[in-house]
């Protein structure tokens, strides 16, 4: 198998385990004893504010009926209504707040990844000798503190002594995007910040692919040529694209991810704000699981390092930075990717303590919020939410897994 | 190259001890040992399991695993003392002017990496203005010439054998075109059929390629007519070393005697097969005198309390026995 019918093959596989997923959780709500909506007024309410909310949620149709209600709803990407007083779409709410639960999930990672590896990397090439041991000590250390104790010594000494950093939220007021529409809806941008970007997109777009070129050994004409050109108008069309945002929509709000908006808008400014307010709490968030990788890319080290291979590479004069990263650690990789994506995944799931710690309103505090009303909808909704990405994110691992190991693509 | 200047041996190994140091006490793996190998020669090393035949092989490209430590001695390469080299410059040797191939073929090439990436690496480390595309070129004739096909260069290592993939060490051992290939138990791993294959590779690309080839094994039978000198080797010492066919009709060592004796014969019917008894020493705590006299069958009294000599018993032939030492005594005196 090759790779491209591997990934085909894993995606289709997702369909029937996302339906089981959906399955299970509706029948749970449903099944246990008591009525959700018995269980969110605690029999405080009169029996017609009661059976208002049930009409109003569907929840008095025969369970088929609301199955397939649900089902439907879900195809439209449509998680049903809270059981809060306006009666608000879940999905406006759970997508509002992902994009701050993601941006933060995805520099805790990077920062946890990049501490662990380097530094497990070099407790294990200098294993037993004080280096080792000093590395060691701080992984089990900083995982063993809790992570808002971590969080608020943070915060007292970059953000209310040293005042280097923002003490919470995720962008200062002026900057935020209005409510929880995806897009600016301040005036339009202009020509000159088209023609700022056509310039360097069609440069970088064609210059890459005369190095893929290069490397695959294609003759320039006129194979090469044909490709580059395709290279360049699909280059070209990515950036008409942005163009088209930046002169029409008054800015750039695609991903929702702060940094990265602020990035394709080419504005600087908003950019530095953005990671500002973003440093403390995934340096909190990314220094308790760098505990985590540490201790795993260390014992995996270890391991690939005492193998056949790496001795091999060793005798053919190999540089010792391609034996300790691209064979040892190449091949110590797997099980920090397995990691990886638990550790991502339960990061998506909104980091509660660490967004309260920042009030960073992302997932977590919309959770801790709904689980405080009661709001059996909304959780059932996140639930919902949570699970579909949790497999998303294994699809992903898996992908990179037979990516990287081509043993398992067989 | 000249060939008016004289001489140094390809490699040369002086008095080379090696120890690992344990935390029990120091392992003397490799004691106090000599050869040297000229251009085009096949030396065999043989020895049994803990012998220091492996570590020997590693000394001399300087990668003895830890604790292991090179307490004395010297080994030349092209007449460059490698001991005292940098990690650097050390680098630059292996590979270049050494190769080596390892036990196992089946964890011996990375598994991630594609068999071309092997070579394009190996060859852009030591030679970095040689391009990609070259690389793959030089590493697709490599392979013709270790009978792998040049197309396979895109395979991974799980998609070939056993005894493809030691085609393939061979050929990343040799792509370089070293003087020397130190091959280090190259068929222990692989059966017979494909053993006897590999090793008349060995022996095919030892004469196109002109370099000269260590084969360490622990089967005698196998150097006995592949070598030209052989060095067999007893809890870290040389015990004898002598040519192949020097050897195989005329051995002095007893271990040698016994070596000999447990190889069987397939013309003889029925043939009882000699053993050595006993087992190798524990070599944290060695016995004082001659490391075999516990085994030996000839053993005398001195055997027990000192080290037995080396002496040349006839020309390029050593043994490190008193049985022998007395009789080129006695010799000398009549």
């Amino acid at each position: 198998m090759d790779l491209r019918s591997y990934i085909v093959a894993r995606v289709l596989l997702m369909i029937p385990m996302i339906f089981l997923l959906l399955s299970i959780v509706f029948l749970i709500v449903r099944v246990v004893p008591g009525d959700p909506v018995l269980l969110h007024f605690e029999k405080k309410a009169s029996e017609e504010a009661m059976a208002e909310m049930r009409r109003e949620l569907r929840l008095d149709q025969p369970l088929h009926v609301q199955y397939f209600e649900y089902l439907a709803g879900l195809l439209r990407g449509d998680l049903g209504k809270s059981m809060a007083p306006g009666r608000d779409s879940i999905s406006q709410h759970i997508f509002s707040a992902f994009p701050a639960t993601l941006e933060l999930a995805l520099f805790s990672i990077l920062i946890a990844v990049g501490i662990g590896i380097l530094l497990g990397v070099r407790a294990s090439t200098s294993y037993n000798s004080v280096q080792d041991h000093v590395i060691r000590v701080f992984g089990t250390v900083i995982y063993a503190i809790p992570v808002f104790f971590l969080g608020m010594i943070l915060l007292l000494v970059f953000s209310i002594y040293l005042k280097w950093f923002p003490a919470g939220g995720r962008i200062k007021p002026l900057m935020e995007p209005e409510g929880l529409t995806f897009y600016f809806s301040k005036p339009a941008g202009g020509f000159v910040q088209v023609f700022t970007w056509s310039f360097p997109v069609g440069l970088i777009s064609w210059a890459i692919s005369l190095v893929a070129l290069k490397r695959k050994a294609i003759k320039f004409w006129p194979k090469g040529l044909l490709i580059s050109l395709l290279v360049l108008s699909a280059g070209w069309i990515v950036y008409a694209y942005f163009a088209w945002h930046l002169m029409f929509r008054g800015g750039l709000h695609i991903t929702g991810l702060y940094t990265i908006d602020s990035l394709l808008d080419g504005n600087v400014v908003k950019f530095v704000e953005a990671v500002r307010y973003l440093f403390l709490p995934s340096l909190t968030l990314g220094l308790m699981l760098s505990g985590v990788f540490i201790r795993l890319t260390r014992s995996n080290m270890l391991e690939t390092l005492r193998l056949d291979f790496v001795t091999a590479a060793r005798a053919r004069g190999l540089k010792e930075s391609s034996v300790v990263y691209g064979y040892a650690l190449r091949n110590a990789f797997l099980p920090i990717l397995t990691m990886m994506g638990l550790q991502f995944a339960m990061l998506l799931g909104g980091a509660i303590l660490t967004e309260t710690t920042f009030s960073w309103p992302g997932l977590g505090r919309y959770l801790v919020d709904r689980i405080s009303f009661r709001d059996y909808t909304a959780i059932q909704g996140a639930v919902i939410f949570f699970g579909i990405l949790v497999a998303v994110v294994n699809l992903v691992v898996d992908i990179l897994y037979a990516y990287l190991d081509p043993r398992i693509r067989f | 190259m000249n060939d008016d200047v004289i001489s140094l041996p390809l490699l040369e190994v002086d008095s080379l001890t090696v120890d690992y140091r344990t935390r029990d006490g120091d392992i003397r793996a490799v004691n106090n040992l000599s050869f040297a190998l000229e251009k085009g020669e096949t030396l065999g090393l043989v020895g049994e399991s803990g012998s220091g035949k492996s570590t020997l092989g590693l000394s001399i490209i300087q990668l003895v695993p830890v604790p292991g430590v090179i307490v004395n001695g010297h080994v030349r390469i092209d007449g460059v003392d490698v001991v005292r080299l940098s990690d650097e410059e050390m680098r630059a040797i292996r590979g270049k002017n050494v190769g080596f191939v390892f036990q196992d073929p089946m964890t011996s090439l990375n598994p991630v990496k594609k068999v071309g990436a092997h070579f394009i690496e190996l060859i852009r480390t030591h030679e970095p203005n040689v391009t990609e595309a070259e690389a793959l070129e030089r590493a697709q004739k490599t392979l013709n010439d270790v009978g792998i096909l040049p197309e396979r260069i895109n395979d991974y290592p799980h998609q070939f054998s056993g005894g493809m993939r030691q085609r393939i060490m061979i050929a990343l051992a040799i792509a370089l075109n070293p003087g020397v290939v130190i091959a280090d138990e190259p068929t222990t791993a692989l059966d017979v059929i494909v053993q006897a294959k590999i090793l008349d590779l060995l022996k095919n690309l030892r004469d196109t390629y002109g370099m000269a080839l260590i084969l360490i094994t622990h089967d005698l039978s196998i150097v006995l007519e592949r070598c030209d000198k052989i060095i067999v080797m007893y809890a870290g010492n040389l015990v004898e070393y002598a040519t192949g066919t020097e050897l195989h009709s005329h051995p002095r060592h007893p271990y040698t005697q016994g070596l000999l004796q447990s190889i069987p014969n397939i013309e003889l019917a029925e043939q009882k097969l000699e053993a050595i008894p006993g087992s190798p020493p524990n070599l944290l705590n060695p016995p004082k005198g001659c490391r075999f006299w516990l085994r030996c069958s000839e053993a005398g009294e001195n055997c027990e309390t000192e080290e037995p000599p080396i002496v040349e018993v006839s020309p390029g032939h050593f043994v490190r026995c008193f049985k022998e030492a007395d009789k080129s005594e006695r010799n000398r005196k009549r």
